[in-house]
């Protein structure tokens, strides 16, 4: 295994030089993969039972509990102890990818210090005390939180700790031209022209107190300005903490003393949800990743010899592309193979860009062999929606013979039909972006929250919330607001029969739900 | 369309009474919304979830082959003590029983019944949007437009409880409908069992002070060892025939006192046969054919569990026309089919009933579960079969499960049966309970068992 490490290396990988292997049996299976093979991670009883998935109803679960690779200090991976030797290797060189992937893209940041693994075992034992202190109250407290630990603010956390040192904030002069300006003072076009000018002749004349000037001149024009941007910076610095992170500060509940353990579990159950998030947002780049180089790398390895063909039948399965489905392996290693191309011609460049020749395109290559340092590039830098987003194009979709397949029902001969609907980069990319990973935007409402009552905001795009789940979690959050508490979402209806009944058309209505005393009542807003 | 036109038949005959009309046209409205939901519930179906790949998965082909593990980590009973400590504790129960599941690979596979749950979040609901159809990936040759594949297009129920799953395939009950059998046995038994056609039971034991033991045991059998101090005596010498004597001269040895000792007997069991009937029209759709099932379920495990062999069960679906279905399984799992008439799964039992002569060897128990509905909307045919059937049965036991349009009002089952007086004059012999189908609970459910079999 150290020998893979060297051959990874010198292909550009770089990890830590301390992993751990593992041979797992089925019977260590049955135990490690309702906790995400997380062996220390906490236990709670949800993980004993069967969790209805609703599978294809509702992507409810994106974690998938069979992953190989643990992204802890060292890296955990784990081996079927049926595995033949040749087999491990190759695995092991996916592995390394995978661990690559974690020590390298800027999404993991969070974690490049983290030894998660002893981490989560001493919130194990923390809650094992609290357990047997609290008994199933603490158990409570895990599944209340855990209702709401899809809704962390993992993108705020990232922007929040890796903000460039040199990107200063100039938040009182955004907040006069972007909020005060448009949104408080309705002022036209015309009139923020005029103010961006008057600064920037300020800035012009004087660079170290141009602002200062400026900002005087506003407070002359504008009395109210300043009074009016401490209010909301105020509420800014609230309502950038996730629901978890606001109860936890600002719950009366919590806040009582006999109560204040409790913290301590919501604090759990969020660093182990941002632990995960990172993962579920780069399954594609990863696994694709991790196969471009389980594949580069054992090809060359010469214990290979005398398996070429039960490899090129495993690897087969993993990365082919299916004539019907979605394969992260297979787009992600594609896509990666693809970007490797364009670059090694010189195609990523504004110049090629513009050639509408189809021979032409074909033919360009300014042979800069970039490929290498570009995929590496890709692998620090992206996500799965920007790597998807930006790399898709009507190349990658030619190329590949990829398509959108849809579906309709045929009442004559009552099958359904899988089509294909269109060979469009674009469809192809609105297809895959839309099966990605994405938890609702619920926020609390700061000006409409008070001790009395917690307000939260669903952020409506296009999609409605699940509605049979909506009092259970709202029953939870109320338990540990210790009060009221009232989420604003949008219902879609279809409307009632049009004449024409091949069209469905639906209205949106924006509903309050309020919970109270565990009552859950709704009305329309 | 057999079935639409079987409707329009019933609804061409005249002489209906407006309500009658209106049943009927539910009914019709119902199925014709079928194919919608078809399409609906193919949508919900579609699987283009990158997420459901894994490395353990597709390198390794590797996952727990126990399709038990789910509740390998903490027994049933625990979890539901848990369950039940929730709501003392003022909130909702969380798991589920009963559920069936499917796994295995190919056409064979199993059903078990496991303990399950959510866990509610705000999720997006991808069932309803704005955009037609699902789309997945794709590749490979073919124009735009092209089918480039097909698949039956059947209405299924989809995941969670009850009826709807796994069509088409062989099924067998895992040890767990016995542990759920075990866990609701403890409240219920079944009511007049009459002591028909014994047979020697092979599970069940009575524990009984039968045997006879020298020296030691529970309760001192005093005839016995009068006798045995007597022999005794004889033989000492201290009796003899021609002289009278005196009993307290009589010498008693310890090994003369025999004492009666529990001791493990094999028991003889009442014989019973039960009848499952289900309405599984096109009005049961949904919610009322789930708790129907689940119900049915409930009794068929505990039965399994308690009374094992000496418990025969029958079982059978009913539209407009009755058939009995060979096992548990298609009972659970077959579709909705047409319109209402519940007199024909009545007959039907009767017909059995007779031909076999089951009412000399068994205790006869009819469960029926259905939303109320009946076409026959004054039971003129459902009453006959009734009063024939309560002559021989044990037990008759109605569960309506309301559909939401019969929310807080009487159905026509309830009526009809209210008319005839049968209730209160038979109560011994027939119990009927009903609740709405769209907010069932397993207690409810469980409670209601209770009212039919108390």
């Amino acid at each position: 295994m150290e020998e893979c490490k060297i051959r990874a290396r010198d292909q550009g990988l770089r990890f830590d030089d301390e992993t751990l292997e593992y041979i797992v049996t089925n019977r260590n299976m049955i135990e490690l993969s309702p906790k995400g093979m997380i062996p220390t991670l906490y236990d709670y009883w949800v993980n004993d039972v069967e969790v209805l998935k609703g599978q294809g109803k509702y992507k409810l679960y994106p974690n998938n509990p069979y992953e190989t690779v643990i992204n802890s200090r060292p890296a955990i991976s784990f081996y079927n102890d049926n595995n033949p030797d040749w087999l491990n290797i190759m695995i092991f060189y996916h592995v390394l990818g995978h661990i690559d992937f974690f020590q390298n893209n800027f999404l993991f940041k969070q974690t490049w210090n983290d030894d998660f693994v002893g981490q989560a075992l001493a919130d194990k034992r923390l809650i094992e005390n609290l357990r047997s202190e609290h008994g199933r109250w603490l158990d409570y407290i895990i599944e209340f939180s855990r209702a709401i630990n899809n809704l962390v603010g993992y993108f705020g956390d990232l922007l929040r700790n890796n903000l460039p040192e040199k990107f200063e904030k100039r938040d009182k002069i955004n907040f006069y031209f972007e909020n005060f300006l448009q949104d408080e003072l309705k002022k036209d076009n015309l009139f923020i022209f005029n103010e961006i000018n008057i600064f920037n002749n300020y800035l012009k004349n004087d660079e170290i107190l141009g602002e200062t000037l400026f900002l005087s001149d506003v407070k002359n024009k504008f009395p109210e300005f300043n009074l009016f941007y401490e209010k909301n910076k105020n509420v800014e610095e609230k309502s950038s903490a996730d629901i978890l992170e606001f109860i936890r500060d600002n719950s009366p509940f919590l806040n009582k003393d006999k109560n204040n353990w409790m913290k301590s579990v919501l604090n759990i159950i969020r660093n182990t949800s941002l632990y995960f998030a990172p993962q579920i947002r780069t399954k594609t780049i990863n696994e694709g990743w991790a196969s471009y180089w389980h594949d580069n790398l054992f090809r060359k390895d010469e214990r290979i010899k005398g398996h070429e063909v039960a490899y090129a039948k495993i690897n087969s399965q993993v990365t082919s592309i299916s004539r019907i489905g979605l394969n992260p392996y297979a787009i992600g290693l594609r896509l990666f193979e693809y970007i490797g191309n364009l670059a090694d011609k010189g195609k990523m460049n504004f110049d090629f860009q513009k050639i509408n020749n189809i021979e032409q395109r074909d033919l360009y290559d300014k042979n800069t062999s970039t490929g290498k340092d570009t995929i590496f590039n890709v692998r620090r830098n992206f996500s799965d929606f920007t790597f998807l987003n930006t790399f898709i194009d009507q190349d990658f979709v030619d190329e590949y013979n990829l398509f959108v397949v849809g579906k309709r029902v045929n009442p004559q001969k009552r099958i359904y039909e899988y089509y294909i609907k269109s060979r469009k980069a674009e469809d192809y990319k609105d297809m895959i972006i839309n099966s990605l990973y994405h938890p609702p935007i619920i926020n609390v409402d700061i000006e409409k929250t008070k001790e009395g009552n917690l307000y939260l905001t669903h952020k409506f795009e296009y999609k409605q919330l699940i509605k049979e789940f909506i009092a259970d979690t709202l029953i939870g959050i109320e338990y540990l607001w210790g009060n009221q508490v009232q989420l604003e979402t949008t219902e879609i209806y279809r409307k009632t029969k049009s004449a024409d009944k091949e069209t469905k058309e639906y209205e949106y209505r924006k509903v309050l739900y309020t919970v109270k005393d565990k009552k859950v009542s709704k009305q329309n807003l | 369309m057999s079935l639409i036109n079987n409707i329009l038949k019933m609804l061409s005959k005249n002489n209906f009474s407006s309500e009658k009309r209106e049943i009927i046209k539910r009914e019709f409205e119902i199925i014709k919304t079928l194919d919608e939901q078809i399409n609906d519930n193919f949508e919900k179906q579609f699987n283009n979830n990158i997420y459901q790949y894994a490395d353990l998965l597709a390198l390794q082909n590797f996952f727990p082959k126990d399709e038990n593990s789910y509740s390998g980590l903490q027994t049933l009973d625990e979890l539901l003590e848990r369950d039940s400590k929730r709501e003392k504790d003022g909130f909702m129960r969380r798991i589920r029983l009963g559920k069936y599941i499917k796994e295995g690979n190919g056409n064979k596979s199993k059903v078990v019944v496991v303990p399950s749950t959510t866990e509610p979040k705000f999720y997006h609901d991808d069932s309803i949007s704005e955009e037609d159809e699902d789309t997945t990936g794709g590749s490979g040759e073919g124009e735009e437009g092209e089918v480039i594949g097909q698949q039956q297009a059947e209405p299924e129920e989809g995941e969670g409880q009850g009826a709807g799953q796994g069509q088409g395939a062989e099924h067998d009950i895992g040890s767990e409908a016995f542990d759920l059998g075990k866990i609701i046995s403890e409240k219920f038994q079944l009511p007049n069992l009459k002591d028909k056609g014994k047979k020697k039971s092979f599970t069940k034991y009575t524990y009984d002070l039968t045997d006879k033991n020298r020296g030691f045991g529970q309760v001192l059998d005093k005839k016995s060892t009068l006798k045995k101090v007597i022999q005794t005596n004889i033989l000492l010498g201290r009796i003899s025939q021609a002289k009278e004597f005196n009993p307290e001269e009589l010498i008693v040895s310890p090994k003369d006192e025999i004492y009666r000792i529990l001791s493990k007997e094999k028991a003889f069991e009442a014989q019973a046969v039960v009848f499952f009937l289900r309405d599984y029209s096109g009005s049961m759709q949904g919610k009322p054919t789930e708790a129907i099932s689940t119900q049915h379920l409930l009794i068929y495990s505990w039965l399994m569990f308690q009374y094992k062999n000496n418990v025969e069960t029958r079982f059978i679906l009913h539209d407009t026309d009755a058939k009995e279905v060979p096992d548990f399984h298609t009972y659970f799992t077959l579709q909705i089919a047409g319109g209402t008439e519940v007199a024909p799964a009545f007959k039907l039992v009767n017909e059995i009933v007779e031909k076999e002569n089951l009412e000399v060897d068994y205790n006869i128990y009819v469960f029926y579960g259905t939303d109320g509905d009946d076409w026959d909307n004054e039971g003129e045919k459902l009453i006959p079969e009734l009063e024939k059937m309560l002559k021989y049965v044990s037990r008759i036991g109605i569960t309506i499960s309301k559909n939401s349009w019969s929310k807080g009002k009487t159905t026509v089952v309830e009526k009809y049966l209210e008319k005839t007086g049968l209730l209160e004059s038979k109560a011994d012999l027939i119990r009927i309970d009903s609740f709405d189908a769209d907010s069932h609970t397993e207690e409810q459910l469980i409670e209601s068992i209770k009212k039919l079999i108390s």
